[in-house]
């Protein structure tokens, strides 16, 4: 039995990992963009949510206590970083904050989220002493946490091609035929069919135009963009926790948070966007702007104007009802679709892959899922310099000279990690800068860009002018000065 | 792992790492150079425009020539070098440098160390400016390095945003590689970079320099496709209704330099209207025996006062290490008036004193004066880009011994 996920985010990707574990399936993802967790999961907040904020009775507070029970265990088992910070909401002295602090930890005891206390001033000055003094109380969250979302993505796409999946990539799905109330191909941009037994549309914000292609109505997405402006890690030093404002109607608000490589994020805005323009990632002044105004009232003085490296944005694919829409459509028989899933759908992510691969295929397939008996369920643990004491750094030097070549200097990458990486499937700056944080860092690929091309256009056989930011019409170099 | 020990260490190859090298073993030193790139030259490599060395070489010499007499004096004097190597951590408290390179990781225990790790560009990010997030958006000096050494054009029609030396220069050589520059974008009301820059890279090419405007947005998916820019006043708010665009694949920032300094500011005091290291006119820091030159210090403007205050930083580095060293004395250096940029931060009055200045803004004409000195010095159109240079001799400072400060002020 062939089954198709279409999408390769945290969603599409933690499907096609279990997908692969199974004996009796021949799992096969597809990716319109170049690499994998390039769409929303690429520009988010990265926060493992604690699961006190969604109101109890969604789907997505039950899956998002869920999928933060599972993630330690999934970071551990892909590699990828996750730190535990714990996260603070925190109110003024005043009894309308006061209240919000206490329903939402009533909310949480009702969704089962752990570690949820209210504190007061003194231990809040304790954790977190840079915070404004406007505030003094907080509710405490110590299951809440951090972690790098593409990774996710990219790990668990990996280990499904360990395990036999097959991953496609830089070719969307444009295409399919339906016969009988049943997908048989899908059809991509390149004129590829495949097969399909069954197929999963985990498209982040493009779930209504990959459902329509099939013939199947979905609620309609109302994207809302966040703006993001990341830190340098000289400012990691201010914040310990991830800091929420008191939350509005417009959501959990613009935070303070630190990242796992130690720098700091503020945001998101939560704008609603009047059209569907699901490539708009552009930021706005004024968005900006927010963003630095309502950081300093949490942490006066972080927003440095030398420690700003970087602005972003991403979508997030909300609907009216504000919750997930993970269902199997009524007439076509063998679709799924994981649509609508905005925040917490990171912390979810894991959960959702049970929820699909475990309860909806089995119901609409009519078939038990048979493991493997050997699978790969662990990546190899991958060395990253930064991370290493130095007496561990000269000893892996003497074994192999590259992890002594030091190309990022901000981040402190060598090029055995950017070689390591591009065999691993980086085929962009992007695709490198995303796995190894070359390029990430204050200079942001200013000193090393033009080493992380070299290295792609000799270790992909290509020419330089053929290396590419992310995307096939995002060139770089046009052509050679002279012959 | 290897455990090295050395008189002087050098961190950085580039003009004020290489002087500063070749000072130290001048006075006798056992000195390394730790450079992170191939190569020692630092920016001077990239930069094959002439313009170099009138004063510290007494002739005109591009960038790379510059460095070739640097580097002829290294071998002469036995510098050790060793390209490729990047300084993981320093240990002020036993001078210990941790150094990783392909050859193996090392930590090297100096006498002296000497930083002269140079600047970085302000990256795009850095400037939050709104729009896309497309290629094709280059720091200047990162496209310097593609056209002048990968051989490398980076599009077809671009936009410079910021009037630097950099941008400028950058202008020019784009346009003799063939590409189309549309506009040099600048955001103050007068150029940032070298007035003889201006004229012999914007004007002889007709380049349009478009002063109090700034870029107000980037567009394109994949490649850029258009800029927006806008004029601003004197907030440097857009003003509306003065907003143009501008169909380039290429935007070319220019936008500063920021001293490479984030790795040692837990231990060494940095200025911070310089934004680089706190520095004597011995060029020491506020650590002992730990000197710094060149554009970490402050970003300078001409090569030949970076391999100046190098050649001091490597001479009282090896004094230093030799046990050479006197006493010194710290007195502040503060700022009056209409002074930015100011090197030195502090004085020792039992040396020499060359003090280099910027103006926070051009001036008709101005003096500069140092009241505890009785100096006056006068000069007619003054410009941030052109540093003022000031030489004190020691036999002069006697009678500041006792102060608790001296102040340097420009005034109208
Ligand atoms: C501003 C913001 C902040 C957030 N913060 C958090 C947070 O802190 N914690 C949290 O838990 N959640 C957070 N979220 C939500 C979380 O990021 C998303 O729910 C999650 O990343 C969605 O993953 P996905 O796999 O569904 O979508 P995506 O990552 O968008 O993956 C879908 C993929 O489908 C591909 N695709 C689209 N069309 C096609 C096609 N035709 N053919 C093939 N492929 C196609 C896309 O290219 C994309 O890669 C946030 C979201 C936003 C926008
Ligand atoms: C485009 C341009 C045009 C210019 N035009 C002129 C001109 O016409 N005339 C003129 O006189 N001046 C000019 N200048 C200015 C002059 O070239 C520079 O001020 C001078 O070369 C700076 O020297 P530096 O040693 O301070 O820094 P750099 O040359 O930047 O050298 C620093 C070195 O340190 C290395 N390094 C940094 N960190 C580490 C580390 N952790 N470990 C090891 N190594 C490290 C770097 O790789 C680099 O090689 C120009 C500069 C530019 C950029």
């Amino acid at each position: 039995m062939q089954i198709v996920v279409i999408g390769g985010g945290i969603c599409g990707s933690l499907i096609l990992r279990k997908l692969s574990a199974l004996r009796n399936v021949s799992a096969v993802l597809v990716e319109a963009k170049s690499d994998l967790g390039q769409g929303v999961t690429k520009a988010n907040s990265a926060i493992v949510h604690g699961g006190y904020d969604d109101p109890h009775g969604t789907v997505r507070a039950a899956l998002c206590v869920k999928g933060n029970d599972l993630f330690a265990d999934l970071c551990e088992e892909l590699n990828v970083p996750f730190k535990r910070t714990g996260s603070l909401v925190v109110a003024r002295d005043n009894p309308d904050e006061i209240k919000k602090l206490e329903e939402l930890l009533e909310n949480g005891k009702k969704n089962g989220a752990r570690g949820l206390r209210i504190i007061g001033k003194d231990e809040l000055k304790k954790i977190e002493p840079n915070l404004s003094e406007d505030y003094k109380h907080a509710l405490h969250c110590s299951s809440a946490g951090i972690t790098e979302p593409w990774m996710i993505a990219i790990a668990a796409a990996n280990i499904g091609r360990m395990n036999g999946a097959r991953v496609i990539t830089g070719d969307p799905v444009t295409g399919c035929n339906i016969s009988d109330g049943h997908v048989e191909d899908i059809i991509l941009e390149s004129g590829t069919r495949i097969t399909a037994d069954c197929v999963i549309n985990a498209t982040g914000v493009h779930y209504n135009e990959v459902a329509s292609i099939f013939g199947v109505v979905t609620p309609p997405v109302k994207l809302r963009k966040g703006q993001y402006i990341l830190l340098d890690k000289l400012a990691g030093g201010m914040i310990k926790s991830i800091i929420f404002p008191t939350p509005s109607e417009e959501g959990k608000g613009k935070l303070v948070l630190p990242t796992v490589d130690r720098g700091v994020l503020l945001g998101p805005t939560s704008e609603r966007l009047d059209s569907y323009t699901p490539d708009d990632v552009a930021t706005s002044d004024k968005g900006l702007r927010d963003v630095i105004d309502a950081a300093d009232s949490l942490v006066p003085g972080i927003s440095r104007y030398n420690w700003i490296i970087k602005s972003f944005a991403g979508l997030r694919p909300d609907t009216d009802e504000r919750d997930f829409f993970i269902k199997a459509d009524d007439r076509v028989k063998n679709f799924i679709t994981v649509g609508a899933i905005r925040s917490p759908g990171l912390t979810a992510a894991p959960a959702i892959a049970e929820l699909v691969v475990d309860e909806l295929i089995p119901q609409i397939l009519e078939f038990s899922a048979e493991p493997k008996e050997r699978i790969v369920t662990r990546l190899p643990k991958t060395e990253k310099i930064n991370e290493l004491p130095f007496k561990e750094i000269a000893r892996m030097i003497d074994d192999d000279p590259l992890h002594g070549r030091i190309v990022c200097q901000c981040n402190e990458v060598s090029e055995r990690e950017i070689i390591n990486a591009i065999r691993e499937g980086a085929k962009t700056i992007d695709g490198v800068k995303f796995r190894t944080r070359a390029g990430f860092g204050r200079c942001q690929g200013s000193f090393c860009g033009w080493r992380i091309a070299q290295i792609l256009s000799r270790e992909l056989g290509i020419e330089l002018s053929e290396v590419r930011l992310n995307e096939k019409d995002a060139w770089i170099l046009n052509g050679k000065v002279r012959p | 792992m290897k455990n090295t020990k050395t008189d002087v260490l050098v961190v950085g190859g580039g003009a004020g790492g290489m002087a500063a090298a070749v000072s130290a073993a001048k006075e006798g030193a056992h000195v390394i150079l730790l450079e992170r790139e191939d190569a020692v030259g630092g920016v001077l490599n990239q930069c094959i425009h002439n313009g170099f060395g009138l004063q510290f070489y007494q002739q005109e010499l591009t960038g790379p020539e510059f460095s070739y007499k640097l580097e002829y004096e290294l071998r002469d004097k036995d510098v050790h070098v060793v390209c490729g190597s990047y300084v993981r951590y320093i240990d002020f408290s036993s001078n210990s440098v941790y150094v990783i390179s392909p050859s193996g990781a090392q930590i090297i225990t100096a006498g002296a160390i000497v930083i002269a790790t140079g600047a970085r560009e302000r990256p795009f990010g850095a400037l939050l400016i709104p729009g896309d997030r497309p290629a094709g958006i280059f720091p200047a000096g990162l496209a310097q390095r593609y056209v002048n050494l990968e051989n490398h054009l980076p599009g077809n029609r671009a936009l410079i945003l910021g009037s630097g030396d950099i941008g400028l220069i950058m202008a020019r050589r784009l346009t003799l590689e063939g590409m189309e520059v549309a506009a040099v974008v600048e955001r103050m009301p007068y150029p940032g970079g070298l007035t003889r820059n201006v004229v012999q890279c914007l004007e002889d090419f007709g380049i349009p320099l478009l002063l109090s405007n700034t870029v107000t947005r980037v567009r394109g998916n994949g490649r850029l496709q258009s800029v927006e820019v806008s004029e601003v006043d004197e907030q440097f708010n857009p003003v509306s209704g003065k907003e143009r665009s501008f169909e380039v694949d290429t935007l070319i920032l220019s936008a500063g330099l920021i001293p490479q300094v984030e790795d040692y500011v837990r231990d060494l005091d940095t200025d911070p209207v310089n934004k680089g290291l706190s520095v004597s006119n011995t060029c020491e820091t506020n650590v002992r025996g730990v000197f710094a030159a060149g554009n970490n210090v402050a970003v300078f403007d001409l090569v030949d006062y970076v391999a100046a205050e190098g050649w001091i930083a490597g001479r009282h580095a090896a004094f230093n290490a030799l046990g050479k060293a006197h006493q010194s004395q710290r007195i502040p250096v503060v700022r009056k008036g209409m002074v930015g940029v100011l090197v030195p931060n502090m004085v020792d009055p039992n040396e020499h004193l060359r003090i280099y200045l910027r103006l926070k803004a051009p001036m008709d004409k101005g003096k500069v004066i140092i009241r505890e000195l009785e100096i006056e010095k006068s000069f007619v159109y003054g410009v941030p880009s052109e540093m003022i240079q000031l030489v004190v001799n020691k036999d002069k400072l006697d009678r500041i011994r006792d102060l608790n400060k001296l102040t340097v002020e420009v005034l109208s």
